[in-house]
């Protein structure tokens, strides 16, 4: 996506095409030539399963709007017509249920690979807060869609999130009303939701591209966190990169059939098969699992205002680690104090969403503020500091030299002058 | 090294979960026990048989007040269901009476029911339900089985995906429909109230509702609590999930060609990477080729 490609057209209505539109040489020279660092590990595979899972949940969502009523007394009955009528209607619903919750399992196993590598330093901090847009608008749709099955669950929670916004001071309760658009979560709010979560994958196919954009000018960091040196360090997307993404994205999609076929509503709310009913509380709203440690937080400051910031303040944080972090070493293989916080730094979001799905009573409520203050505390003082305290490991010249050790790197060396010998491996 | 570091943190953060009292909280319902269950598991599905006695059951005891919005007659007679015969629908369709209409001369009249009708509705509406069952309002039966949960104990999040068990809604219908018993010493029934074991707070508007005997099977199916629980509790599982059985069988072919599938791409991606990882290893330079 960066600088001029390599491509040769191979014939003349290539040629043709080519010089009035280069797409083909882009697509070359992004997923064919694109040199990435030969030491990636199956952790950058994620890359391309959120682009796989971001396509697979825009084309079963298109099927599903097409049998799908947005209107509060048909919506719940359209669900299950989808369920009970629509041809493989109950596969559709079930692939994009479940493809949200593997979306968000995949998206949060990629942005823990990004902590633990130090990915969103310089020169990808741009990258990284594109990175934390998706994730902002992943959330947004991830909440929307929630909601249009009107069920118990979709009503309480639409109603739990979108009050938040009355906590803002003077103009809080206007903006809840706009929301709505009424008194009440109700019909109109159903409807934009349902505008809304058919128009936000789009954008966040925007931003993906801008994301891609941004990783194909720097390149991809990599497990020891050394920039590229020279080509040794590197090898051509096709076909190293593309068979290894694919053969872990078919792993991948071994775990998420098995939801879908083994235990479809396990990640859902057995609540959520009553149709809404805004006279009836459910004895506990929870939201959808990956919003649970945000739930937490929100509950753990005992002001609503500041349980929104903490929320909001929680994510947008993510979008300061390059100048939070202070150490310029990215890998944490290298950084054995900062290994260790960041270990605790997963428990504590882990024990977060524990907390968030249990009843605030007792030592719950204790420990959200504990794992709350934790969270900030990480981000916002050890992080800094760590940085000027920690003696970092002594790190390898190379990338080769870290794949190869110091006499491979110099063996490599002369092996690619030999390289013009094909058979070298079969 | 990595992988233990990270195990250790996640025991210590359990470790110290586990010992606050609060999180390991006592359940005040007892857990209703796991049954036997057809359709449970990757390679489950329902027993037909089961599924017309839990109809019938259904039809003669629950359908007086519990109404099924979803499921219409011709749904009987689906693969993978009940599977009785379209004959045997239309003929079950036609000893209803359902009004239909406005005909020509702006009236509505009576008719036979038809295959495509739905099933009939116990009360006209909510009010008339709520006034002849003592202001309470026996739900919808449709997805009645998926609606319904159990609340397992606080380490359950970690074990239950690695479970292909999920029928634990059919369990607490089944375990509530046995659950009726004497109220115990010290306990105070609210008037109108009758005291079930597994029903949350344990005063539940619904009488008893089946008792030995009652439904008369015609295939020599013991006719006990116990039985009609289990075949109407399968029954409100197809209800919920009529696509059971086309899943499971569909999930075993997909799940066996996604493992087979990446076993060759392994395979593939062993062979194109092969000698890079050890000192010989040189890329191959796609640019000189």
């Amino acid at each position: 996506m960066s600088g001029p490609s390599t491509y040769v057209p191979q014939n003349g209505f290539l040629r043709w095409f080519e010089s009035r539109l280069p797409i083909i040489g882009l697509v070359h020279s992004s997923f064919i030539a694109f040199p990435n660092p030969r030491n990636l590990n199956y952790f950058w595979t994620f890359g391309g399963i959120l682009a796989f899972m971001l396509i697979e949940q825009i084309v079963t969502g298109l099927v599903l709007a097409m049998h799908y009523t947005p209107e509060s007394s048909m919506a719940f009955a359209s669900v299950e017509h989808i369920m009970r009528d629509v041809n493989y209607g109950w596969l559709l619903r079930y692939l994009h249920a479940n493809g949200a919750t593997m979306f968000f399992i995949a998206v949060y196993i990629h942005i823990a690979r990004n902590l633990y590598y130090g990915s969103y330093k310089a020169p990808r901090e741009i990258l990284f807060i594109l990175g934390v847009i998706i994730f902002l608008l992943m959330m947004a749709t991830a909440f929307m869609g929630y909601v249009l099955p009107w069920g118990q669950m979709s009503f309480w929670g639409a109603k739990v999130i979108t009050s938040l916004f009355s906590a803002i001071p003077f103009v809080g309760d206007s903006i809840t009303t706009w929301l709505w658009g009424g008194y009440s979560v109700g019909n109109a709010t159903l409807n934009r939701f349902f505008a809304l979560h058919y128009l936000m994958p789009f954008m966040i196919l925007g931003v993906v591209v801008l994301h891609i954009w941004a990783l194909h000018i720097p390149g991809s960091n990599n497990p020891v966190g050394v920039e590229v040196k020279s080509q040794k360090d590197t090898l051509p997307f096709h076909p190293y990169f593309t068979v290894k993404d694919a053969f872990s994205l078919v792993c991948f999609m071994v775990v998420f059939a098995y939801f879908v076929f083994y235990a479809p509503n396990y990640f859902g709310h057995s609540d959520n098969y009553i149709e809404a009913n805004p006279l009836v509380t459910p004895a506990h709203i929870v939201p959808e699992w990956y919003f649970l440690p945000y739930y937490a937080m929100l509950r753990a400051v005992p002001s609503k205002l500041g349980g929104v910031c903490a929320l909001f303040g929680s994510i947008l944080l993510l979008a300061f680690l390059p100048w939070l972090d202070t150490s310029r070493v990215r890998s944490s293989n290298f950084r054995p104090v900062y290994r260790a916080f960041l270990f605790l730094f997963f428990a504590t979001v882990i024990g977060l969403g524990y907390c968030g799905s249990q009843e605030p009573v007792g030592s719950v409520v204790v420990w959200s503020e504990i794992l709350t203050a934790w969270y900030f505390i990480h981000l916002l003082i050890v992080l800094p500091l760590l940085g000027f305290f920690e003696t970092p490991r002594k790190m390898p010249a190379s990338i080769t030299e870290a794949v190869l050790g110091p006499k491979g790197a110099s063996a490599a060396m002369v092996g690619a002058r030999a390289a013009a010998e094909p058979s070298v491996k079969g | 090294m990595t992988f233990r570091t990270t195990m250790a943190f996640r025991l210590v953060l359990l470790a110290g979960l586990a010992a606050s009292p609060a999180l390991a909280q006592e359940n005040e319902n007892p857990l209703p026990e796991k049954q036997a269950w057809s359709f449970a598991g990757p390679l489950g599905k329902y027993n037909t048989a089961q599924l017309q006695r839990g109809y019938q059951v259904y039809r003669e005891v629950c359908s007086n007040c519990h109404s099924m919005h979803f499921l219409s007659f011709r749904n009987l007679s689906d693969a993978g269901g009940p599977s009785f015969s379209d004959g045997q629908v239309k003929a079950l369709a036609a000893s209803y009476k359902v009004q239909d209409g406005p005909n020509d001369s702006g009236d509505m009249f009576e008719r036979a029911g038809r295959a495509s009708d739905p099933f009939p509705q116990p009360f006209a509406n909510e009010q008339a339900a709520r006034a002849a069952n003592g202001g309470a309002l026996p739900p919808d039966m449709s997805v009645l089985a998926k609606a319904r949960d159990i609340e397992g104990a606080w380490y359950s999040f970690l074990l239950g995906p690695f479970s292909t068990y999920q029928e634990q809604g059919v369990d607490y219908i089944h375990a509530l429909l046995n659950g009726y018993s004497e109220t115990p010493k010290g306990f105070t029934l609210p008037s109108g109230k009758y005291y079930n074991e597994y029903f949350p707070g344990h005063a539940i508007s619904m009488p008893k509702p089946l008792n030995d005997g009652q439904v008369d099977y015609s295939d020599g199916s013991p006719k006990t609590v116990d039985q009609y629980a289990h075949d109407v509790s399968a029954f409100l599982a197809w209800t919920s999930e009529p696509k059971l059985n086309q899943r499971k069988n569909m999930g075993f072919n997909a799940i066996v060609f996604l493992i087979v599938f990446a076993s060759l791409l392994y395979a593939v991606k062993r062979r194109i990477w092969a000698g890079l990882h050890d000192v010989s290893g040189t890329p191959i330079d796609h640019a000189a080729e």
